[in-house]
C-alpha cells in the first residue's frame, strides 16, 4: 500500500506535466480555429529542437545534483563560430561542423574539471562560462553574421513528409536520435547509473567506490556538446550567428527539466519527461502566437510562473514521502 | 596591514588605477567646473554608484550562502517603473518624484519578498529561485516600457543619478548613507552575526534560536531594495528606461565584487568594505578598459576570467595543488606569525 504510494507519488510530477500537455492543447484547439492539427503538433518539434537537445544535456547535469548556466552562451558562441568559419575563413561544412561541435564540449570539460579539481560550486564556474562564451561571441563580431551557404539552406529548408502532407525537418530527426542516445544512456549504461547515483548522494556515491570525479566532468563535457550541437540546430534555423542568440535560455532549459518531472536536487527524473516540458514551453509559445495580441515577453512570465508551480509541487511531494517514510520507522 | 583582508583589494585597486596614469596623465587631477569636481576619480565613484548599491546587497545574500541572480532585471523593472510613474509629470512640482521614489522601493521590496519567500519558506535553491527573476523580471520590465526606449522629460527626476550635492554627484550620498545603514544594523546590532551564522549552519543557526527563515527573508528584501535603488540611479542618470540593456551582466559583476572583497561563496563571514573596494575595481577596470582604447567587448571575458581566478584563489583544493608543492613550510610558518595573506 504504501510502496504504491511512494511509486505514484515519484511519477506525480511527470503525470502532472503530461496532464497539463494534454489540457493545454485541448484549449488551444477549442479557442482557436487551425490549432488542432498535426502540423501545429509537428511544429512544437521543429521550433524547438535545439531546446530538446539543450534539454537533454540539462537532465544530465540536474540528475547529478549540479546546474549548468552557460547553455544559453554556448548556443550563441557556436553559432558565432560555425557564421565565421563559413562565410570569413570560407572553410567547408565538414570541417565547420566538427569545429563548432568541439567548442561547447571543450568549454564543458573544462567546466567540469574546475568544478571537480578544486571543489568549486558548479553555479559560479558556469556563470563564468556563461559570461565567457558570450564575451567570446563579441569578440569574434559584434554584429550578426549572415550564412549564405548551400548546405546550410539545405539543413535549414528540407522538409521530410512524414504523411498526410505534414512534414518534419532534419533537426527534429537529429532531436529525436540524440533523445533516443539518452536514454539508453541513461538506463542501460554505468555512466547513467553513476549519474543518478551521483545525484541522489554523492558522499554515498563516494563510499561506494563510484567514480565520481570522471562523471562528474563527463557530465558537463556531454552538456557542453549537447549545448552545441543545439547551437547548430538553432544555426540551420536561424541561418545566421549572433551575440545576443538565445539570451535567457538557461531559464527556458531548467524550466524545461523541472516541468518534466526532474527534482532539482538530482537523483530522480527522466530524459523522456524533458522532452515533455520542451513541449510545454513550445505550446505556451504557440498559444501566444495564435491569441495575436499578447506580447512575446509574457512567454517569459508564463514559463517563469509554471517553473514556479512544478518547485512548489516538487517540494510538497518530497516533503510528504519524508513523512511517510519517518511514519513507517516510527511504527 | 597584511593581515587585513582588505590589503590585496586596495593594492590591485591602486595598480589599476596607476595603470590608467599611464595612458592618461591628469588621471588623478580633480578640477572644479561649473561649480563641481569632476575628474576621473569622482567619475568612477559616480558610474560606480548602481554596482556599489547592488553589491552590498549582494554581500548579504552571499553571506548566508546564497545568491541573487535577479539583481539586474530589479534594476531594469525599477528603472522602468520609476520612468513610468515620471512620464506625465512636468514642471518643478517634487510629487511625482516622490511618488515615483516610493513606487519604486515598494516594487523592489516586492521582489525581494518573492525571492526571500521562495528560498526561506519553499527551500528552493538560492540560484534556481533567483533565476526565475532574473528571466521573468526582465519580461514584466519589457511590459511596462511597453518595448521601447522610455524618456523622461522631468528635471527633478534626473537629480537622483545626475544632480549635484556639496560639489559632489548626487549619487555618491545616496550609497554611503546605504553603507552606513548596512554597516550599523551588521556591525553595530546582532545581525550580522545572525547572517554570518545562518551562512555557516542554518540547521544549527535554527537550533540555538536564530529565526534562520527570518533572516533570510530580510537579506533577500534588503538586496531588492538596493538593486531598485540602483535601477532608479540608473534609470535617472540618462533620463530614460530601457527594459532590455538597463542593468545587464550586474549579476555577475556583483558576485565578482563581492567575491573580491574576501566574502567567500560558502557563506559566513562577510567583508562590506571589502565589497565596496572590489565594486570600485571593477569600475575603474571598465573605465580603463574604455580609456586604454581596447574594444568593449572584451569586457566580459576580462571580468569571467577574474572571477575564475578569485575562485580558483579561494579554493583550498587550488592553493594545496598550487601553493602547496613549492612552501608548503613557509605557509605554514608564515601563517603562524603573520596570519592567512591571501584569502
Amino acid at each position: 500500500m504504501t510502496k504504491g504510494f511512494q511509486l505514484d507519488s515519484k511519477h506525480l510530477p511527470l503525470a502532472a506535466t503530461i496532464g497539463l500537455f494534454i489540457v493545454m492543447f485541448l484549449f488551444g484547439s477549442l479557442r482557436y480555429t487551425g490549432f488542432f492539427s498535426t502540423q501545429v503538433f509537428l511544429n512544437l518539434f521543429i521550433d524547438n529542437a535545439f531546446l530538446i537537445v539543450v534539454a537533454v544535456g540539462m537532465t544530465f547535469v540536474i540528475l547529478s545534483g549540479g546546474i549548468d548556466l552557460s547553455v544559453g552562451s554556448i548556443i550563441a558562441l557556436t553559432s558565432m563560430v560555425a557564421a565565421s568559419l563559413t562565410m570569413n575563413a570560407q572553410l567547408s561544412p565538414a570541417l565547420v561542423i566538427p569545429l563548432s561541435l568541439l567548442v561547447g564540449t571543450v568549454l564543458g570539460f573544462s567546466m567540469g574539471c574546475l568544478i571537480h579539481y578544486f571543489n568549486l560550486q558548479p553555479f559560479i564556474v558556469t556563470l563564468a562560462g556563461m559570461f565567457l562564451a558570450r564575451g567570446l561571441c563579441y569578440l569574434i563580431n559584434v554584429e550578426s553574421i549572415t550564412i549564405n551557404n548551400e548546405f546550410f539552406s539545405f539543413m535549414a529548408s528540407t522538409r521530410i513528409p512524414v504523411g498526410g502532407g505534414n512534414f518534419i525537418s532534419i533537426s527534429v530527426i537529429i532531436a529525436l536520435l540524440v533523445v533516443v542516445a539518452a536514454i539508453f544512456v541513461a538506463h542501460f549504461t554505468k555512466f547513467g547509473r553513476n549519474v543518478y547515483a551521483l545525484g541522489g548522494s554523492e558522499q554515498s556515491a563516494l563510499l561506494m567506490g563510484l567514480p565520481v570525479g570522471k562523471t562528474k566532468i563527463l557530465i558537463y563535457t556531454v552538456s557542453g556538446f549537447c549545448s552545441s550541437l543545439a547551437g547548430l540546430i538553432f544555426t540551420f534555423y536561424m541561418l545566421s550567428g549572433y551575440g545576443l542568440h538565445a539570451n535567457g535560455l538557461e531559464l527556458d532549459t531548467i524550466a524545461a527539466v523541472v516541468i518534466g518531472g526532474t527534482l532539482l536536487t538530482g537523483g530522480a527524473g527522466y530524459v523522456a519527461g524533458s522532452v515533455v516540458g520542451v513541449l510545454i514551453l513550445g505550446i505556451i509559445q504557440t498559444v501566444i502566437v495564435f491569441e495575436g495580441t499578447l506580447s512575446s515577453w509574457w512567454t517569459k512570465i508564463a514559463i517563469g510562473g509554471l517553473l514556479l508551480l512544478f518547485i512548489v509541487l516538487q517540494r510538497v511531494i518530497v516533503a510528504r514521502s519524508k513523512t511517510t517514510q519517518t511514519s513507517i520507522a516510527s511504527h | 596591514m597584511m593581515k587585513s583582508k582588505l590589503f590585496w583589494p586596495i593594492v590591485v585597486l591602486l595598480i589599476i588605477l596607476l595603470i590608467n596614469l599611464f595612458f592618461d596623465k591628469n588621471f588623478f587631477t580633480i578640477e572644479v567646473k561649473n561649480g563641481y569636481l569632476t575628474g576621473s576619480l569622482i567619475d568612477i565613484l559616480n558610474r560606480g554608484a548602481p554596482l556599489l548599491l547592488v553589491s552590498i546587497g549582494m554581500t548579504l545574500v552571499i553571506a548566508t550562502k546564497g545568491v541573487d541572480l535577479g539583481v539586474g532585471s530589479v534594476i531594469a523593472m525599477a528603472g522602468a517603473v520609476g520612468a513610468m510613474t515620471v512620464s506625465g509629470a512636468n514642471g518643478d512640482s517634487l510629487v511625482p518624484l516622490f511618488t515615483a521614489i516610493a513606487f519604486v522601493i515598494a516594487i523592489s521590496i516586492l521582489t525581494g519578498i518573492w525571492n526571500g519567500v521562495l528560498v526561506s519558506r519553499i527551500g528552493v535553491q538560492p540560484i534556481v529561485a533567483t533565476l526565475i527573476l532574473m528571466v521573468a523580471g526582465r519580461g514584466i520590465a519589457q511590459l511596462i516600457t511597453d518595448g521601447q526606449i522610455m524618456t523622461v522629460y522631468y528635471d527633478p527626476y534626473t537629480f537622483i543619478g545626475g544632480g549635484h550635492l556639496l560639489m559632489l554627484p548626487f549619487s555618491i550620498f545616496i550609497v554611503a548613507a546605504m553603507l552606513v545603514i548596512a554597516s550599523f544594523l551588521t556591525r553595530k546590532t546582532a545581525m550580522g552575526l545572525f547572517i554570518e551564522s545562518v551562512g555557516t549552519n542554518p540547521e544549527a543557526s535554527r537550533l540555538s534560536g536564530i529565526n534562520s527563515k527570518n533572516i533570510l527573508l530580510m537579506v533577500y528584501v534588503f538586496s531588492g531594495i538596493c538593486a531598485g535603488i540602483g535601477g532608479l540611479i540608473l534609470s535617472s542618470n540618462v533620463a530614460s528606461a530601457d527594459g532590455n540593456n538597463a542593468g545587464l551582466w550586474y549579476e555577475l559583476d556583483a558576485i565578482l565584487a563581492v567575491v573580491i572583497g574576501g566574502t567567500s561563496l560558502n557563506g559566513g563571514r562577510f567583508y562590506l568594505m571589502g565589497t565596496v573596494i572590489g565594486a570600485l575595481i571593477i569600475q575603474s577596470l571598465t573605465t580603463t578598459i574604455y580609456s586604454i582604447g581596447i574594444a568593449p567587448e572584451i569586457n566580459l571575458v576580462v571580468k569571467a576570467i577574474v572571477v575564475l581566478i578569485v575562485c580558483l584563489l579561494q579554493s583550498p583544493e587550488f592553493r594545496k595543488k598550487v601553493f602547496g608543492v613549492f612552501n608548503m613550510k613557509q605557509t605554514e610558518k608564515k601563517s603562524k606569525n603573520e596570519g592567512v595573506s591571501i584569502s
